[in-house]
């Protein structure tokens, strides 16, 4: 019940963001394909949510708020380091796949991590093994072979702040 | 419309321009497959989010707006979704990594 | 036969390039000094980059990741295109479009891992 709830609120704010000046006809229809979505496709799409990981909790979304600005932050190194990757005449590469270790459980937090790792400088995820907890990532300047350094480079920054936010 | 509100959204229109030229030379001149998905997933998706945040500074909080937020929040959301599954992809159907690659950890351990 | 793939390619683009450069775009020339037919060009330019990894590509998957470049840049074509015209449904197109290009990429990925659809 909780997840329709959830998920009827969610589809709500994108449609009434679709057909945005907001008017009394869009807004009735609105809330009937809402409904409707919601009481289909309810259970499937937050499974997650129905162990009982209290919405309640103010600090997660504290958390949410400090996770943003840095994630943008660290994407607009990325693509400054790319780009001068990519004009400099020697292309200075040092390509590999390296393996992380993660200790998050949920998929929602496996997922999050796997696109914030992507979208930092110089590294993409190329698979996930959810039971191990281990990453494959993709580099493109290997600094380090070793699985434990290459956790303490890569997924330490992000894994704290998504630990607090989705488990 | 004030002058400081356009000369913004210019602004930033030219920079996401800028990154989207850098990630398709990126694309033409990396090596191989998994590099060229780095290159062009991290500056096309950011030049095309950046264009977008353009439009909105100059279209203003009307429709057009508002659609613009909302598909880049979209893009942002899906593109590393889908870089991830097609570099699992290509591995899986046998690309191999560039000859002076450093390590390939994925291979040795029997995927 | 492989010849006659590479000069049909090498046409198309030389196709491209020559409508860039002297296609004209009148009612749009007019507005504000041309800066956003010349950012047209610029993103034109970005599609024959693209098409052209999409024609040289050694290997399936450099044409599957170029396919999806392309998409995402039509995205902000579109998103460009709905400022001098002042026309929102560009951005529905853009909408549809982004929609259609992560399924897309997604399928793709999924026949290069050599799997069925239904899995």
């Amino acid at each position: 019940m909780k997840s329709k709830l959830v998920l009827f609120i969610v589809g709500f704010i994108v449609w009434s963001l679709l057909t945005w000046p907001l008017d009394f006809q869009h807004l009735i229809v609105g809330l009937a394909v809402a409904a409707f979505v919601a009481f289909i496709t309810g259970d499937l799409f937050t499974p997650s949510l129905q162990a009982g990981t209290g919405f309640s909790r103010i600090t997660r979304y504290l958390w949410l708020c400090y996770y943003v600005p840095m994630f943008l932050w660290e994407c607009l190194k990325a693509n400054i380091d790319v780009a001068l990757r990519v004009l400099n005449p020697k292309l200075p590469i040092n390509p590999g796949i390296v393996k992380v270790k993660t200790t998050l459980k949920s998929d929602t937090g496996l997922t999050f991590l796997a696109n914030s790792i992507t979208l930092t400088p110089g590294t993409l995820c190329v698979d996930i093994d959810a039971e191990k907890g281990i990453l494959y990532i993709h580099w493109i300047d290997v600094k380090t072979q070793d699985a434990d350094k290459a956790t303490e480079l890569i997924v330490k920054p992000f894994e704290k702040i998504l630990k607090n936010i989705f488990e | 419309m004030s002058n400081l509100h356009h000369a913004a959204g210019i602004i930033f229109i030219v920079i996401g321009l800028g990154f989207d030229v850098f990630g398709c030379i990126g694309l033409l001149r990396l090596p191989d497959v998994y590099n060229r998905l780095q290159a062009t997933t991290k500056c096309v998706t950011l030049g095309t989010c950046s264009i977008l945040l353009g439009t909105f500074i100059l279209k203003g909080l009307g429709t057009t707006g508002v659609k613009a937020i909302l598909v880049a929040i979209f893009l942002l959301l899906t593109s590393p979704v889908a870089a991830h599954a097609l570099a699992r992809g290509a591995h899986k159907s046998g690309v191999k990594l560039w000859p002076k690659s450093v390590a390939d950890k994925y291979e040795q351990d029997g995927n | 036969m492989k010849n006659l793939r590479w000069l049909m390619g090498f046409g198309i683009l030389a196709a491209s390039l020559v409508f860039i450069m002297l296609y004209p775009i009148p009612s749009l020339l007019s507005w504000q000094s041309g800066f956003l037919a010349h950012s047209f060009f610029i993103l034109m330019l970005c599609f024959v980059m693209c098409l052209f990894r999409v024609m040289a590509g050694p290997t399936p998957a450099d044409r599957a990741v170029a396919i999806d470049t392309l998409g995402i840049l039509i995205v902000g074509f579109c998103a460009i295109l709905s400022i001098p015209t002042g026309r929102d449904w560009y951005l529905d197109i853009a909408i549809a479009w982004a929609l259609q290009s992560f399924i897309g990429a997604l399928a793709l990925a999924k026949y290069l891992e050599g799997r069925g659809f239904d899995e």
